[in-house]
């Protein structure tokens, strides 16, 4: 169900700057998705479309970059990426003190404009 | 063409949470978000605590539900100031929602305000309402797998509540498995073991919400 909230966020914000920046046609819309936020591509894709029907992104395509769960050891700095459902333990040292530093991510990157 | 934006995609959401933050910070109000399964029992523990809280400080509650009054009810009958926030749709309580519930309420006279989002661990993590700590509930009969298959919400919140622990006879839930894996999604969280039902261990988590309060 997050996905379509999301989705609608999506709508609203490309919305606005198709208006501020006088853009005509969007044909892709680029986002990144860190692999914490537990977005299914395929939901957000089917709200998308339902939830910009009638409006000018219609039709628009939407490309996801997922970004994996990165995390940095504070023990000896090793930088790693856990499997979703695993623990979160520098896989250098086996330290659990680790700060995650990517995966979180929800972000409209670009777009892209038909000529 | 194409025409860079990097925009963060909940700052419509962080806008209003951010404003709902700048009026409590006026009434020196904290808030704190609980989130929880459904039947976790979010409320119930709002109910064992809220009438010790009171004795010394402000309380008041923000109850965020699909549907119903009955949260916002039982809250009523113990005689805390409750507003009910029905969200429809909505499977997490919008920050815009909670910003205008605040109007129901006498801020002045509120030292502590408890949120209590949608029965669900997933999008409440991510949509912040304006509060200044999350309070994850965790229930035994859930069993002892959420915190790695949640670890968003699990990640952020200050506390963890592991409710119902007077069950534990009688379900398969390992504690110390849940403990293990908070510190494995590097969970900077107070952990607390309580039974809301009982009473057993909830002196810890009252004394860690007086704490929060200057």
């Amino acid at each position: 169900m997050h996905e379509l909230a999301i989705a609608q966020s999506i709508v609203e914000q490309v919305e606005e700057v198709a208006r501020s920046q006088g853009l005509a046609k969007i044909s892709t819309i680029r986002l990144r998705i860190g692999a914490l936020r537990a977005v299914v591509p395929e939901a957000l894709e089917f709200g998308f479309e339902v939830l910009s029907q009638d409006t000018p992104l219609a039709g628009a395509r939407i490309v996801i970059e997922e970004i994996p769960i990165r995390i940095t050891c504070h023990e000896c700095g090793a930088i790693s990426s856990p499997e979703p459902g695993l623990a979160w333990l520098c896989p250098a040292c086996g330290s659990a003190v680790v700060e995650m530093t990517s995966g979180k991510e929800l972000q409209l990157d670009s777009l892209e404009v038909e000529d | 063409m194409e025409i860079r934006v990097v925009e963060n995609l909940l700052k419509a959401n962080e806008a209003v949470a951010a404003q709902t933050l700048e009026r409590l910070a006026k009434h020196g109000v904290r808030a704190i978000n609980m989130i929880g399964s459904a039947g976790s029992g979010k409320t119930a523990l709002l109910e064992a605590t809220l009438p010790r809280l009171r004795e010394s400080l402000g309380v008041a509650v923000i109850e965020g539900d699909l549907q119903t009054t009955r949260d916002a009810e039982r809250i009523d009958r113990i005689g805390v100031p409750v507003v009910q926030v029905t969200t429809g749709k909505s499977c997490h309580l919008p920050p815009q929602l909670v910003l205008r519930a605040l109007d129901g309420l006498d801020l002045d006279a509120i030292d502590l305000l408890f949120i209590e989002n949608v029965g669900n661990l997933i999008c409440p993590s991510e949509i912040p309402v304006g509060e200044h700590h999350k309070v994850a509930v965790l229930s035994t009969p859930e069993g002892d797998d959420k915190v790695l298959k949640y670890p968003m919400l699990f990640h952020l919140a200050d506390a963890v509540v592991i409710n119902k622990i007077d069950l534990l006879p009688h379900v398969t839930c390992d504690v110390g498995r849940i403990r293990s894996d908070l510190e494995q999604v590097g969970s900077r969280a107070q952990i607390f073991e309580v039974s809301a039902r009982t009473g057993e261990g909830l002196d810890g988590y009252i004394g860690w919400l007086l704490g929060l309060v200057g």
